[in-house]
């Protein structure tokens, strides 16, 4: 790899030993991909809780911290693994609700703002066109590549860790105009009015092109998307198909047409989604005994707009008795839905409210899974569907008014 | 000797026995990190441990857990010799590359034709070959 002198001057040591063992690991990284240089970012979004950690990855940080490793580009972090107000009534284990306080504390020492929240890019920094940034989880990179426009490859927590000490990351994937053409078009005419149909969207195309590089265009919907929307496309996208990328024309800055969007490339195949694949993929789930007592709006946090959305929806309405209804969202929107009446609305229908998290990372997930004997597991994300199977969960895709009503009715349908 | 040509690598060179995967991967999705094993309801591998194995695995699925959940299993010693991949992401090189687990992407020929689950395998990084030993 080319490397400028300064960067020279950190593998010397010149800038410390946190710094230098970054920059190494970083032009490592780099040398698979093949990159030539590291280009400067301007933010970093790292993931680092305890439940992914593990011991391993604290002591590391504690580490960190002893040689003296500092952020040198604002850093933040992503969904962590503990809610401190909810840990015992969730029965999570008080050895990792301490864990991930000491965690915590070790990360601001090091200057990260610990945010815990994986919709940064609703609530605290938006990129502009073409800046170069190192975030995780892959929501919030698909999210930046996409809709903003600026440049991120999927950083797992050690490699953003690395890029917020040494301010750079190595060019590679989609720094480079060559991977962020468009792979094929997909026309929606599907009317997509839920979020969760957008997350269905996600499923279809990322299920059958599992490829970082695969870059879809969207094209021919019949209005403009929301943010929300888009949120949820990204993330299963992201998540069913590994995807760092999509284009969606008329809406995203690197689309003004299907054309300019291919950038020349000749499409691997079309695709079209219709009203009826979206109907199949609903269709599709096993409901398996039909246990209908866990419900969760989560993977991604939910933004004001969805917290208000739930708010009125489950107005004047109870969660069934004997369910359980969870919703995740960031301490921002949190403080904002409280003030707004919102939270309050929430809980008065007894649905609980954990802040900082996501319910899928949630330490301590499988043994509340067996504790309370759930088998199924209702969302109306896709995303969260897709993964939470590691826990042992038979997850089903609903859509939000459906969510609801399966929540304060117990039936499942 | 049957042998696989690899694109990218890292890593040094390592022996063990090849878990062969026609489905992808995640640490996170698939994975019990306690117990090395694919935890996964419906994963062709249900119920395989991935420990001390040179894990063949088309595709690299998901998420951005795999650079802390890597250096976690390889802490508790349930960690795989290798990972060698069809088509991967950065998170998994990343990963792997942090926690010090060779990995490979790209094979000319597929893994289906020479290579099975239990056999004996060399994977060789500077030479970005993977050898088939019996």
């Amino acid at each position: 790899m080319e490397l400028t002198p300064e960067e020279q001057a950190i593998l010397g040591g010149g800038r410390g030993e946190a710094p230098r063992r970054a920059l190494e690991y970083q032009v490592e990284v780099g040398r698979f991909w093949g990159a030539r240089r590291m280009v400067p970012v301007g933010n970093v979004h790292m993931m680092g809780d305890i439940e992914v950690m593990g011991d391993a990855g604290l002591e590391f940080i504690k580490n960190e911290v002893k040689i003296g490793a500092r952020c040198v580009v604002p850093t933040t972090t992503n969904a962590r693994c503990i809610d401190f107000a909810q840990c015992e009534r969730l029965g999570q284990d008080p050895a990792e609700v301490a864990k991930e306080r000491s965690l915590i504390q070790f990360m601001r020492r090091m200057d990260v703002v610990t945010t815990d929240t994986c919709i940064n890019y609703q609530t605290v920094y938006q990129p502009h066109l073409g800046e170069h940034v190192a975030w995780g989880d892959t929501g919030t990179v698909i999210y930046a590549n996409s809709v903003f426009g600026a440049r991120s490859n999927f950083e797992s927590g050690p490699a953003a860790l690395a890029a917020a000490l040494t301010g750079r990351t190595p060019e590679y994937g989609f720094h480079l105009d060559e991977h962020r053409r468009g792979s094929f078009p997909v026309e929606l005419k599907a009317n997509l009015d839920d979020l969760a149909d957008w997350g269905a969207v996600g499923k279809l195309v990322g299920e059958a092109h599992q490829d970082y590089f695969a870059v879809p265009v969207f094209h021919g919907y019949r209005r403009t998307p929301s943010a929300d929307e888009l949120k949820h496309l990204g993330a299963a996208l992201a998540s069913y198909g590994s995807m760092g990328m999509f284009h969606f024309v008329g809406v995203t800055p690197e689309a003004p047409s299907v054309e300019v969007a291919l950038g020349g490339r000749e499409p691997s195949e079309r695709l079209t989604i219709t009203e009826q694949d979206i109907s199949e993929v609903f269709k599709s789930y096993d409901l398996g005994d039909g246990d209908a007592r866990l419900m969760v709006f989560s993977g991604p946090q939910q933004s004001l707009f969805e917290m208000k959305r739930l708010a009125d929806l489950f107005h004047g309405r109870k969660v069934k008795p004997g369910s359980s209804c969870f919703v995740t969202t960031n301490s921002a929107v949190l403080a904002q839905s409280r003030a707004l009446g919102y939270a309050q609305a929430l809980e008065d229908a007894g649905v609980t409210i954990l802040e900082g998290v996501c319910f899928y990372i949630l330490q301590n997930l499988s043994p509340m899974r067996e504790k309370n004997r759930w088998t199924n597991m209702v969302s109306s994300s896709a995303k969260i569907v897709n993964i939470v199977g590691a826990h042992r969960f038979n997850a089903i895709l609903r859509r939000t008014a459906d969510c609801v009503d399966i929540a304060c009715t117990g039936s499942l349908r | 000797m049957k042998q696989i040509q690899v694109d990218q690598a890292y890593g040094p060179v390592v022996e063990g026995e090849a878990l062969v995967s026609e489905e992808g991967f995640s640490p996170r999705y698939d994975l019990d990190r306690w117990s090395g094993l694919i935890t996964r309801p419906g994963h062709k591998l249900e119920g395989a441990s991935i420990v001390d194995k040179v894990c063949f695995f088309p595709t690299a699925k998901g998420g951005i857990a795999a650079g802390w959940a890597f250096y976690d299993i390889k802490w508790k010693k349930i960690a795989p010799k290798a990972f060698v991949f069809g088509v991967t992401n950065p998170v998994m090189v990343q990963g792997a590359v942090f926690a010090g687990i060779p990995i490979t992407a790209g094979w000319n020929p597929h893994p289906r034709r020479v290579v099975r689950t239990g056999d004996w395998v060399r994977v060789d990084p500077g030479r970005r070959l993977i050898e088939v030993l019996r």
